[in-house]
């Protein structure tokens, strides 16, 4: 698949913008529209009146053309054989109760809509929200009678990925009320909170300053709403959680543990500054 | 450049224990990080005492594990590095809009000269965010020495 087939397929004012970015787009996200396979996402909205954003803008506007293509093609996005991979999967019995996925929960394409959209979400049992990768595990243990995996084990991003790509295109809608909104809160409070001996919150880079370069870098507002995401850096798909991480390390700061409270109330908190952006599952970035 | 990393904090190290010997050149009269309090907006004596570097604070400046300051500043001075940021003011002229006990105050505490809510780290401060990693625990980014070597490159930048 070349270049010339991904750029026909943005419009002729993108490749306009393209051409004067190096002086004045890279101050801001750009103004391309993300159509993938046909079907055209939402990257921004205007943020909610009480709300921290005036815009809200997914990761992908802020991407350079080359990676954006990437994720307008299923064949070209390098998620896909992590998805593949997924689908067979969710067939496939493991476990000592001699069941699949696929037992319970049918076909993918319709029990599966819209639960990327809405994760994390409440759990009643634990008594707290808990992630994709967590709901997962769950099913894992209780029902299939199979061990715990990783956040970032191969075959939790395959079902991550999979399950994910059956919201894409829906908006995320994030329930921050009840129970959740202490969660929220408490999510909130890690945002705002400088960590490290470079002493930064997410908020410095992501909130205040979105939009520019951090040397070769161009600042997002740090929205997940395609995770997990195939990272070009990565070579990979990771969780958020993992992309958490990395932030916290950068800022030379000891990281929150995948799957802890903290980072599920960071993720519940970041997925909710995102309401209404297109699920993007799996994105692909830089 | 481990090498001198180690070093530089091995001289943190040695600040902070008040030590009057110290591998990197710190001086018997260096000012530590406790006893550099900045007032309104400047800090006038030279942390180490003498005049710093500009040829080494050029190269601090430029070392993505010491300065990092072209991460968010732009400087014509280095143009042959790639990748300059945008997050901070760019520093041509620097030296033409802030006097060198102005920029020293900012380099130490930056939050005490431009406010808390900067994103900009300070270099010779102590208490900065929750969780810092075991290994920069009680360390400054920058010792005292790095900071003057900075300072006085910044004064090249006309």
């Amino acid at each position: 698949m070349g270049i010339n087939k991904r750029l026909t397929r943005l419009t002729l004012a993108t490749i306009g913008a393209f051409a004067l970015s190096s002086t004045i787009a890279l101050a801001d996200a750009d103004d391309n529209e993300l159509v993938i396979e046909g079907a055209k996402m939402t990257t921004m909205v205007e943020g909610a009146k009480d709300g921290p954003l005036d815009e809200v803008y997914s990761g992908w506007r802020f991407r350079s053309e080359e990676t954006q293509a990437l994720e307008t093609d299923d064949f070209d996005n390098p998620a896909f054989s992590a998805v593949d991979r997924g689908k067979e999967l969710w067939t496939t019995v493991t476990g000592s109760k001699g069941k699949s996925c696929s037992s319970c929960h049918d076909k993918a394409e319709d029990t599966m809509k819209g639960v990327r959209a809405s994760m994390p979400k409440w759990d009643k049992d634990l008594g707290k929200p808990i992630t994709l990768e967590q709901q997962i595990n769950e099913c894992r243990t209780d029902r299939l009678g199979a061990e715990k995996i990783k956040f970032d084990h191969a075959d939790m991003l395959a079902m991550t990925s999979y399950i994910g790509l059956q919201s894409r295109g829906m908006p995320v809608n994030i329930d921050t009320s009840g129970p959740m909104t202490e969660w929220a809160e408490k999510g909130k409070k890690i945002y705002y909170t400088r960590v490290g001996q470079l002493d930064m919150s997410c908020a410095n880079c992501h909130e205040d300053n979105y939009g520019k370069r951090i040397r070769a870098d161009h600042l997002s507002q740090g929205q997940i709403n395609g995770f997990p995401t195939y990272r070009l850096k990565w070579n990979g798909l990771g969780s958020v959680h993992r992309r958490f991480k990395g932030c916290m390390k950068n800022i030379r700061a000891k990281p929150f543990k995948v799957g802890s409270d903290e980072f599920v109330a960071l993720e519940l908190y970041v997925a909710s500054r995102g309401q209404g952006l297109s699920v993007e599952t799996p994105a692909v970035r830089n | 450049m481990k090498k001198s990393f180690v070093i530089a904090f091995a001289a943190a190290g040695a600040v902070l224990l008040g030590a009057t010997y110290s591998q990197a050149g710190s001086h018997s009269n260096t000012v530590s990080p406790e006893m550099a309090m900045i007032k309104d907006g400047t800090f006038e004596k030279s942390l180490t005492g003498g005049a710093g570097d500009a040829e080494k604070g050029k190269k601090t400046f430029a070392n993505r594990k010491l300065g990092n300051c072209l991460a968010c500043h732009a400087n014509k001075d280095l143009a042959s590095q790639p990748f300059h940021g945008e997050v901070g003011p760019s520093l041509d002229g620097v030296a033409g809009r802030y006097e060198e006990k102005q920029l020293r105050a900012i380099m130490i505490n930056s939050k005490s000269v431009l406010g808390e809510a900067t994103i900009m780290p300070s270099f010779y401060r102590l208490e900065n965010g929750i969780r810092t990693m075991k290994k920069f625990k009680g360390k400054t980014i920058l010792n005292a020495e790095q900071v003057e070597d900075v300072i006085a490159y910044l004064k090249t930048l006309k």
